[in-house]
């Protein structure tokens, strides 16, 4: 089928820019990866699933020059960290890359190598995600289309590739700094069998970025994974978070923004063994008084296991005429019986300009499975506020702690106490102004 | 210590007339109680006092130590020294017990000009006095009145007053829902903070919680007005007899 004229000339110029050098099977996962976006297209505004969410703000100019220093969230976790400007790998700033239990590369440096167990996971969970339809009984599968993760795999010229063979002890950082260019990252995340690695993503990869993530995690594997972005007001942010999960993996991954113009945190996870836990939760706090705060989040969890749970939890604090949008997908699977699956969306509207646009979608086709939703927007508890100042509390402080109060249930879903705290205190210091 | 007088209260949204012209003078060190059938005012005083909104004054004053407290915002008036002990404390999921005692303290502390609590000398504080209101290091971390049974609430709320050390307490209906040894842990800690200064108002149906907290004067309300006023013998008619009386006599 014949692409929209606009949709077209959009794909045709981004197709027309120079394919980044690398070795045979970086050069055929990207070949693979041009070639669906060809058949995809990019995304513009009619596309259902870029309704709330305007795609220019990554597919058009750059519109902004912002820049960023080092973000320190997380400096009392003692984590290794790797530091990338603009997209570009510091090695000076960053640590020595050896750890227990771990290899840590980088894509670069293994792009002309033939044999690297980065060849199998490359690209390879978002093309299964931008896969063709198919029948599967009566029922018509059509994927969603994720093209800016396309569009990373064929044109992303550096990442991480972690690969997590024991337990690791330390984490490991990813910090970004910007002085206002505009990269495309592609990390990997290799978790064997039995092994477990906590990854942390903070700071602005760039003033527009479009950042991806694709993790396999093996039976009995662990991954925890937290990405705060924030609180640059003037930036146009993408993340593309693929994860495949084994039997008795446990995958955990939380986000929490502060600012920016726009941000669109895009998450696929597909539960593949049976006995596994998928949990993503997140939040937000919006407060560009330049006009504009807009907070995507975009979930989509499959269930293809037997006995799993997945639970998505999502707040978002909105205010100065804000926009804060979730579309959160539960595809249960006809064999995946003893599913639980949770999902909640909640905003907290601090003035009457703000708006939360929700999409919850349940698909389930199995007929033994526990699945609940709910999504609701609220303004401040007047008689919680109340409490508060009658023992003395100021306004502005008592609405700070119920900010905190609100975003208080994502939060819980961080697994480490010590990783919570130190999100909770950057939180507050944001609060404070 | 508080002086109301002829307070005319309505409700904003109903244009409702809840008080009609109460005149009550608190004095100093003493513990007064106000007694009164359902729909008298009792709450709404108590409200109105501390600056809740929804209610339009539209007639009267009341002033803590001279001071005009109507004018006052919530956190004004607490740092003034005014205190409502809440006959429903509100629970506020994720905020813990602690941090929100320290976030009080210290506001009033800044609001006065005094130097904020540290950490360690907060602490301190809130564990000797906790103990004495059988109020655990587990009911301190957890969050503000979540999952806490009635008892716990008020124990809490009593615990606030304790910490805070206001000048003006007003206890709003502290006895509902408590059994009578939680009632006693409460009368226990109010009576521990009586120390011939500190004013109590004390808001309640039953007699029951005056023979733990013994008044100085007690109060009947009716309708929103004061009906009448007299010694502790007062609230024991009320128990003997009900209002009935008292309401004809008015």
């Amino acid at each position: 089928m014949a692409l929209p004229k606009i949709k077209q000339d959009l794909t045709d110029a981004v197709l027309a820019q120079p394919v980044p050098e690398g070795g045979s099977w970086l050069t055929a996962a990207r070949d693979g990866a041009r070639a669906r976006l060809g058949g995809l297209g990019m995304p513009i505004r009619r596309d259902e699933y870029w309704k709330f969410t305007n795609p220019e703000s990554w597919t058009g100019a750059q519109a902004f020059l912002t820049a960023s220093d080092a973000s320190t969230i997380f400096d009392d976790a003692e984590p290794l960290t790797l530091v990338f400007t603009d997209g570009a790998f510091d090695a000076a700033a960053s640590d020595d890359l050896a750890l227990e239990g771990v290899s840590i590369e980088l894509l670069s440096g293994v792009a002309h190598t033939d044999l690297h167990w980065a060849k199998g996971l490359y690209g390879k969970l978002e093309a299964a995600a931008n896969g063709a339809e198919r029948r599967d009984g009566a029922r018509l599968f059509k994927p969603v289309a994720r093209p800016m993760a396309a569009l990373n795999t064929a044109m992303a010229e550096e990442g991480v590739l972690i690969h997590a063979t024991g337990e690791v002890t330390r984490p490991i950082r990813i910090s970004y700094r910007s002085a206002g260019g505009s990269p495309q990252l592609h990390h990997l995340v290799k978790v064997e069998e039995g092994a477990s690695v906590t990854i942390l993503e903070e700071g602005m990869p760039g003033a527009q970025s479009n950042v991806m993530m694709e993790a396999d995690v093996a039976d009995n594997g662990t991954l925890h994974h937290l990405r705060i972005q924030g609180p640059e007001q003037d930036r146009a942010t993408l993340t593309n978070f693929f994860a495949r999960t084994g039997t008795e993996s446990t995958l955990k991954t939380f986000g929490f923004t502060a600012n920016g113009s726009i941000t669109r945190n895009e998450a696929v996870i597909e539960i593949t063994g049976d006995n596994a836990t998928a949990h993503i939760a997140g939040g937000c706090l919006g407060d560009n008084e330049r006009g504009s705060f807009h907070h995507d989040d975009t979930v989509y969890i499959t269930h293809d296991a037997v006995n799993c749970e997945s639970r998505q939890v999502f707040k978002k604090v909105l205010r100065n005429g804000a926009t804060g949008v979730f579309q959160g997908k539960i595809l249960v699977q006809p064999h995946a019986q003893k599913t639980d699956g949770y999902q909640i969306s909640q905003s907290l509207l601090l003035d009457d300009d703000s708006q939360f646009l929700a999409k919850p979608e349940l698909e389930i086709y199995a007929d033994d499975v526990a699945c609940s939703h709910g999504s609701t927007s609220g303004a401040i508890d007047e008689q919680a506020l109340f409490y508060l100042r009658s023992r003395g509390v100021s306004r502005k402080e008592a609405e700070d702690l119920l900010t905190l109060s609100f975003l208080a249930e994502a939060l819980e879903e961080i697994e480490d106490e010590a990783l919570a705290e130190m999100v909770q205190a950057k939180i507050e210091d944001w609060l404070r102004g | 210590m508080l002086e109301i007088k002829n307070l005319h209260v309505e409700l904003e949204e109903e244009e409702k007339k809840i008080l009609k012209g109460v005149d009550l003078v608190l004095e100093p060190g003493k513990v007064h109680a106000i007694m009164g059938p359902n729909g008298s005012g009792k709450s709404t005083l108590s409200y109105v006092l501390s600056g809740r909104d929804g209610y339009e004054v539209t007639d009267g004053s009341a002033t803590l130590e001279g001071e005009d407290l109507l004018e006052m915002e919530p956190e004004e008036r607490a740092a003034a020294g005014l205190f409502l002990a809440f006959q429903y404390p509100v629970e506020i999921p994720g905020v813990g017990n602690m941090t929100f005692l320290r976030t009080a303290v210290n506001a009033q502390r800044k609001a006065r000009g005094e130097e904020e609590l540290s950490a360690g000398e907060f602490l301190k504080v809130v564990r000797e006095k906790a103990k004495s209101f059988k109020i655990d290091a587990d009911m301190l971390k957890r969050p503000v009145n979540v999952g806490f049974s009635g008892g716990e609430k008020k124990r809490n709320e009593i615990l606030q007053m304790a910490m805070l050390e206001p000048k003006m307490c007003i206890l709003d209906e502290t006895d509902s829902g408590l059994d009578v040894d939680a009632m006693k842990l409460v009368a226990q800690g109010v009576n521990a903070l009586r120390d011939g200064k500190r004013t109590f108002l004390v808001i309640t149906h039953y007699q029951r919680l005056l023979d733990h907290i013994k008044p100085d004067v007690v109060h009947i309300m009716a309708n929103g007005r004061m009906i009448t006023q007299g010694g502790p013998e007062l609230a024991l008619e009320v128990e003997n007899n009900g209002y009935a009386n008292l309401l004809e006599d008015a």
